[in-house]
């Protein structure tokens, strides 16, 4: 009886010393895992794209490596520290690029990813946990979860402060955008179709990541989803001119500079009133690629070519400010002209 | 018979004809089909309506398209199955298409315009043939259509592994889906000057093989027979290949890859006028031109988005196919 009371107590103690050492906590992420997280994180990998830039603007001095290294374009925009880093590929568990032994090799004490929180990815990102002994914290990417998302993360990351200041921003834009558009009637709204690829017949359907940004600004999307699952659609011009948009927002900078020269496409409404606009991409995309914290500054854009007497202000000023907050870099006069070529009324950019 | 079902084709043909020119997303009048038409003869003027450049600018080009690429990929694989003797062939047997995709997927890759992703298919696709052709040729001794066909499997097969590799490559955001959407095939896109690149190209291949259909028709005998007939047989399959995979390449390039129509259209020409290839060519052909007439009216049609025809094609074909197999007339030979 004494015996069995001594080792009990023994094993608590034991029990207690060892979890003190450790040093460690536990964080419920977004599809409900417990993950133990070291109290002092010091080194984070990002396991995707759309997690690298949350990195990136939360810890750049804490990133280890990119999942695809920064291209030249945009690495003038980039701390110099972290812009040179390595790449390690995708890690997801599934069809990765990453390799595990090259992971493992740089050492790091938090893995996570931001975006898709299925099961799929819960159980990918548990897997690769027990294989690496590392923790794996999966964050919602969704953008209404979005100031949640980074305050959890800066928790995690030891940079609360840092996030807090992050998710104001995010929540300060959303709040502009909804006070100001809050008395726009729904047939006032403007209609917006995204055209993707040098043909401009790839479009985003309404609910899809790619289009997320134009919606949450006040666009009405004029690919409704209808009984498909949103995402990534091919369209026939027939469609487009049915559709008759307003305002055509691209992303290929071929078809941004050959539609004007189309006659097909100058009977669109949009092209017919000089409103078609190519969304800026550096030093992250402004409306995607990746569906990060990057397309924050993206809402302000677009709120802004939609509604120009509801947003008076410079999209210049904003877009320096964001730059600033975000990344952590002073962008020049020159250099915010080659960011938005393309991207505002009047003229055509180029 | 055989008369009546010409008849038959030309008159499925002009209905589907019909049927596409009429049904799409954005809804047309026949005043749209008139003002089109006095337009291009020169006696309208001012600014065109929606309507009118719909018609003459998007769906009639679209629907020529739809004929010429289901026309050419049917009399290809006609042809194919012929200079093999096997009714397994399809146009893409020595690596015409997956030469062509790859093409178009580095194209895509390098974020080239419409125009240089087209030419890179096209020479991708002409390339591919060649490279085969060449493999064949130096291999001697072997049965040449073997090491042919074998040729055409295995630099497929390399062509495949490199779009997976571009693929890993891609933009996941922008470049991917666009390769997937040119793997599958489309007409979406298709521009008058598309057509007119391509239609020319076309018809140089189609006319060695209408000219030289009786000695084609031969060369289903066999080598031997052939030869003993006086056919030059190495020259006239490379000239027949040459010709084939122009017709193919010229159409992938602007269609993307569209599997199921050359192989299947043969077999069901094959059905209505039997094996002899002087007919079986423009049986074969009229019938790939209203195959996909249909297909693409569908593809369109269904949904606000397209649909990709190859999921259409085989989706429609395959059944329909087994079907016309279980009533079991044996066509072949």
């Amino acid at each position: 009886m004494h015996r069995q009371l001594l080792r009990c107590s023994i094993a608590l103690a034991v029990v207690g010393l060892l979890s003190s050492g450790l040093a460690a906590r536990e964080i419920a992420d977004a599809t409900g895992r417990r993950v133990t997280v070291p109290d002092s994180v010091a080194r984070g990998m990002a396991a995707g794209p759309t997690a690298a830039v949350v990195l990136y603007v939360l810890a750049p001095e804490k990133m280890v490596g990119w999942p695809s290294a920064p291209r030249p374009n945009e690495r003038e925009f980039l701390l110099p520290a972290a812009r040179d880093l390595p790449e390690f590929g995708r890690l997801t568990g599934r069809g990765d690029t990453a390799n595990v032994e090259v992971v493992l090799k740089a050492h790091p004490d938090l893995i996570f990813d931001f975006g898709s929180v299925s099961p799929t990815f819960a159980s990918l990102a548990s897997r690769v946990q027990e294989q690496t002994g590392i923790p794996y914290l999966l964050i919602d990417g969704r953008l209404d979860r979005t100031p949640g998302s980074i305050r959890q993360l800066g928790e995690a990351l030891g940079v609360s402060s840092r996030a807090e200041a992050i998710a104001r921003y995010v929540e300060d834009t959303e709040q502009l955008i909804d006070a100001r558009l809050k008395d726009v009637p729904a047939a006032a709204r403007r209609r917006v179709y995204l055209a993707r690829e040098p043909n401009g017949l790839e479009t985003g359907l309404t609910g899809s990541i790619n289009t997320e940004i134009i919606e949450r600004a006040g666009g009405v999307n004029v690919a409704e989803r209808g009984s498909a699952r949103g995402g990534i659609a091919n369209v026939s011009i027939e469609q487009v001119l049915a559709w008759a948009p307003d305002t055509i927002i691209t992303w290929d900078p071929h078809f941004f500079e050959s539609y004007a020269s189309d006659p097909v496409w100058a009977a669109v409404p949009a092209v017919r009133a000089k409103r078609v606009f190519l969304a800026p991409r550096l030093p992250f995309g402004w409306i995607d690629a990746p569906p990060s914290i990057n397309r924050v500054i993206g809402l302000r854009w677009i709120a802004g070519l939609l509604y120009p007497d509801k947003f008076p202000e410079d999209i210049r000023a904003a877009a320096r400010d964001f730059i600033k907050l975000f990344y952590q870099a002073d962008v020049t006069d020159q250099q915010l002209d080659r960011i938005l070529a393309g991207a505002q009324p009047g003229g055509r950019g180029r | 018979m055989r008369r009546s079902a010409f008849l038959l084709l030309l008159a499925a043909l002009a209905v589907g004809l019909v049927l596409a020119l009429a049904v799409g997303p954005y809804p047309l009048t026949l005043a749209d089909v008139w003002h089109a038409a006095a337009r291009a003869l020169g006696a309208e003027a001012g600014a065109p309506t929606s309507g009118e450049i719909v018609f003459g600018r998007v769906r009639l080009p679209r629907v020529c398209a739809g004929m010429l690429v289901g026309a050419a990929l049917a009399g290809a694989g006609a042809t194919y199955q012929t200079l093999f003797r096997n009714p397994l062939v399809s146009p893409d047997i020595l690596g015409v298409a997956a030469g062509a995709g790859l093409g178009a997927v580095a194209g895509i890759l390098m974020s080239l315009p419409v125009a240089g992703i087209q030419a890179l298919a096209f020479a991708g696709g002409l390339v591919t043939v060649a490279l085969v052709y060449l493999i064949a040729a130096a291999l001697r001794g072997h049965d040449h259509t073997l090491v042919l066909v074998l040729g055409g499997v295995v630099v497929g097969a390399l062509a495949g592994a490199c779009i997976s590799l571009v693929k890993i490559l891609a933009d996941p955001y922008d470049q991917l889906p666009a390769i997937t959407f040119w793997l599958l095939g489309s007409l979406a896109g298709v521009k008058l000057a598309d057509l007119a690149v391509a239609a020319p190209l076309v018809v140089a291949g189609l006319v060695p093989l209408v000219l030289y259909r009786w000695r084609i028709g031969v060369l289903s005998l066999g080598d031997d027979e052939a030869r003993a007939l006086g056919v030059d047989v190495v020259r006239l399959r490379g000239g027949v290949i040459a010709a084939a995979t122009l017709m193919t390449a010229s159409v992938v390039a602007i269609s993307g890859v569209i599997g199921w129509v050359g192989l299947m259209i043969p077999h069901i020409a094959r059905m209505l006028v039997g094996p002899n290839f002087a007919r079986l060519l423009p049986a074969a052909m009229l019938l790939g031109a209203s195959f996909m007439l249909i297909v693409d009216t569908v593809a369109r049609s269904i949904a606000r988005v397209e649909t990709p025809l190859g999921i259409l094609t085989a989706v429609l074909g395959a059944p329909f196919f087994l079907w016309l197999l279980a009533r079991g007339r044996k066509t072949w030979g």
